[in-house]
């Protein structure tokens, strides 16, 4: 990797291919990207004007905290009563004409897609930005089918010809310099080299319309399912949502179940402060209700609308009362953007479909505590997270609860012991004067030997210099 | 179709029967700030707090209590988004207007919709004028327009949001595909919050909701390139509003 580079050409592969090696290669790329100052100052960078836009569109709330309060309110309220919430939902949908499948697990979703464009003949598919379906590997699951996809939106389009996946799941691609997105360009559309983001915009802007014209089958993700109308809203910047579900004949849609909201007025709440929290914007420039397929006497819109309802483990979620508020998730992103963690260690570092704090919390659900833990780890527990969001996830609480589960559910041996140690010597005053004696006198042999134990955490700090007598000898000669 | 019906309505069972079973232990509410949340909600269904609707209302931006404080916050809204706003005593000079700009920019062919609104700047706008909504949907037809022309259900001063419809707005694709989106606003159209625009969708369309309702905040825009903004990513790089009234 070049000095400053901000990319990560160096780990083609996110995701470790066998779940066991996901800590070692986590630690093994967070300490790459750490190391890679120009990649830092580059996240920041593009970070800074977000703060600014925040702060700003905050302002113009008339309460911004209580805002939030109905806002995880509304979300709450809504999760808690999926058991109502969701069969209300599926019927006025499928009374407004659409179609619904439902899907247990990734495999199950995959198929019924597969299924749905097999039935469709479907030749060229257009998809707008969707994060449940790079949870459920869709794309490689349709390419390996024969049907090729086009990623509309730019940050994904741009990953997609990287051959990466999203760095970050809002910024798909806020790590990637400008002129890498020429480089990039010229060598998938031919088109000459240019340093303005603009020109970039308008190269795929030109590429994609033709696309949008001529694709069979539109797939979008959902925000938010409204039980009261059966609409499924979606919320985006580009258009490229707007196009997909307008012009090809079938429109598939895909949502995890947990989407739900009971009403339109939780999205009076909601639409503005996903805007503000993620991207600092007063409102996304498309928020869009779709209820089913084209209507009588409207004149476009797919003839068909199938919307897949995702579990994949959700309900495993949502059986936990303690964390059943990171359901709540809006994918507002907030929690990455104000993440030391994130800022330092990349978004591909964490090797998950949803990065960051928020990411720490559900993959161990999704995807197994005793292989995931390690995300729990990485957090400073600074609350800046739980501060973001716009919904009042009590997400670095959430990372403490993980490592109490997999400490319950997979006991580390030394860990055990030492606490075990402690016990004994902590409970019994004499024992630990002594060893309090014992380590002042042998701290300097630790800074020499480097036991096994401490070696990963001397690397990067000093032991402190030993004091010359313990503290309750100086509190009694105090006194 | 080639999904199996027995599979996925199993599927459902097992979905929901988990949901079921996963709700029969309660979860603590979320923590607030203020009581005035806790206060305001009321027992829903099940014994469930649910949120009134206007609860939240005066924690948002704000909307403007009068016509005239509405109007002047939607021309400031829509000018911070980059939207470009006229305003016009009637539909004649609506048209005047609009030939005006078709002609400076060189359009050589718009798109509109049939309504009484958006008719009259159709006829007079002085290049090819393709309907959507006269014949079968073309949609290559739309794509060569330079602008499309539409109608709206409301204007959101809170948000600077237009509102608009697949049933009174000539479709889906008429105010996303052309390069430049022309509006017509009439003044009585503009209500203050989302909340507000929202209710109207609830009233208007009970029972035939359109298949698509859209809130447009500005011209279409992305970040994704180093989070620089650029306007016009997939849909119009220009939103021309034209204020009647």
């Amino acid at each position: 990797m070049t000095p400053g580079s901000p990319i990560a050409d160096a780990h083609p592969v996110h995701e470790a291919e066998d779940p066991h090696l996901a800590k070692k290669k986590f630690l093994h790329d967070a300490a790459e990207h750490v190391r890679d100052t120009g990649h830092r100052a580059f996240v920041r960078k593009a970070l800074g004007g977000y703060y600014t836009n925040r702060d700003t569109q905050k302002a113009r709330y008339r309460d911004w905290e209580q805002a939030r309060d109905a806002a995880s309110l509304a979300k709450w309220s809504a999760v808690n009563r999926l058991d109502e919430l969701l069969p209300r939902f599926v019927a006025t949908f499928e009374a407004n004409g659409g179609k619904v499948h439902w899907a247990r697990t990734a495999e199950e979703a995959r198929d019924i897609i597969l299924g749905l464009l097999r039935a469709a003949k479907a030749k060229a598919v257009i998809k707008s930005k969707c994060m449940t379906s790079e949870e459920i590997h869709l794309n490689a699951a349709m390419e390996q089918d024969g049907y090729g996809v086009v990623e509309s939106d730019l940050g994904e389009f741009i990953q997609q010809l990287r051959g990466e996946p999203p760095y970050h799941f809002v910024f798909p691609c806020m790590h990637v310099r400008r002129d890498e997105i020429s480089d990039l360009f010229g060598k998938h559309l031919g088109t000459p080299p240019t340093d303005s983001p603009e020109e970039l915009t308008m190269i795929a802007r030109r590429h994609m319309r033709r696309l949008y014209v001529d694709a069979d089958v539109g797939i979008t993700g959902a925000n938010f399912l409204v039980a009261e109308t059966g609409q499924i809203s979606i919320t985006e910047n580009e258009g490229n949502a707007r196009l997909t579900a307008a012009l090809p004949r079938m429109h598939i849609a895909i949502s995890g179940i947990e989407k739900v909201v009971a009403n339109l007025d939780d999205l009076a709440v909601l639409l503005p402060m996903l805007a503000t929290a993620g991207a600092g914007q007063p409102m996304t420039c498309y928020n869009t209700l779709y209820a089913g397929p084209r209507q009588p006497g409207e004149c476009d819109g797919p003839e068909e609308m199938h919307l897949v309802l995702l579990d994949n483990q959700r309900t495993a979620i949502l059986a936990d009362p303690e964390q059943r508020d990171s359901l709540h998730c809006i994918r507002c992103g907030a929690c990455l953007n104000v993440c030391p963690i994130f800022k330092n260690v990349g978004g591909f570092t964490y090797g998950t479909t949803y990065q960051g704090p928020i990411g720490s919390v559900i993959t161990p659900h999704l995807r197994g505590l005793a292989d995931w833990n390690h995300l729990s780890g990485a957090s400073s527990l600074c609350g800046a997270c739980t501060d973001a969001c716009p919904v009042r996830i009590d997400i670095h609480h959430h990372l403490l609860h993980n490592r109490r589960n997999a400490a319950k559910t997979a006991p580390n041996r030394w860990e055990k012991l030492g606490h075990r140690l402690f016990v004994m010597v902590a409970t019994r005053p004499w024992l630990f004067a002594a060893g309090g004696a014992a380590f002042r006198k042998t701290l300097w042999l630790m800074k020499k030997l480097r036991p096994p134990l401490l070696r990963d955490w001397l690397a990067t700090r000093d032991l402190p210099a030993a004091p010359p007598a313990s503290f309750r000898s100086q509190w009694r000669a105090r006194s | 179709m080639s999904v199996n019906t027995s599979t996925s309505s199993s599927a459902r069972d097992t979905i929901l029967g988990r949901i079921r079973e996963a709700l029969r232990v309660s979860a603590p509410l979320p923590h607030m700030t203020s009581h005035a949340t806790e206060e305001a909600a009321t027992a829903g269904p099940g014994g469930l707090t649910i949120l009134p609707a206007d609860v939240a209302r005066p924690w948002l931006p704000d909307g403007g209590n009068t016509p005239e404080e509405r109007l002047a916050l939607l021309t400031e809204n829509l000018g911070k988004l980059r939207a470009e706003v006229h305003r016009v005593a009637d539909h004649a000079a609506a048209a005047a207007l609009v030939a005006g700009i078709a002609r400076d920019r060189g359009w050589r062919k718009v798109a509109w919709h049939g309504h009484p609104r958006v008719e009259p700047l159709a006829a007079a706008v002085g290049c090819e004028a393709h309907q959507v909504d006269a014949a079968a949907f073309d949609k290559n037809a739309l794509e060569a327009c330079d602008a499309g022309i539409t109608a709206c259900d409301a204007a959101v001063a809170q948000t600077g949001s237009i509102l608009v419809s697949s049933a009174t707005c000539g479709g889906r694709a008429l105010s996303i595909l052309p390069h430049v989106h022309v509006v017509v606003v009439s003044l009585d159209q503009i209500v203050a919050t989302l909340g507000d625009a929202l209710d109207l969708v609830r009233s208007h369309y009970a029972g035939r909701l359109p298949s698509m309702l859209s809130f447009i905040t500005g011209p279409s825009r992305t970040g994704d390139i180093e989070r620089i903004l650029v306007l016009g990513a997939h849909g119009p790089k220009e939103l021309i509003v034209i204020l009647v009234g």
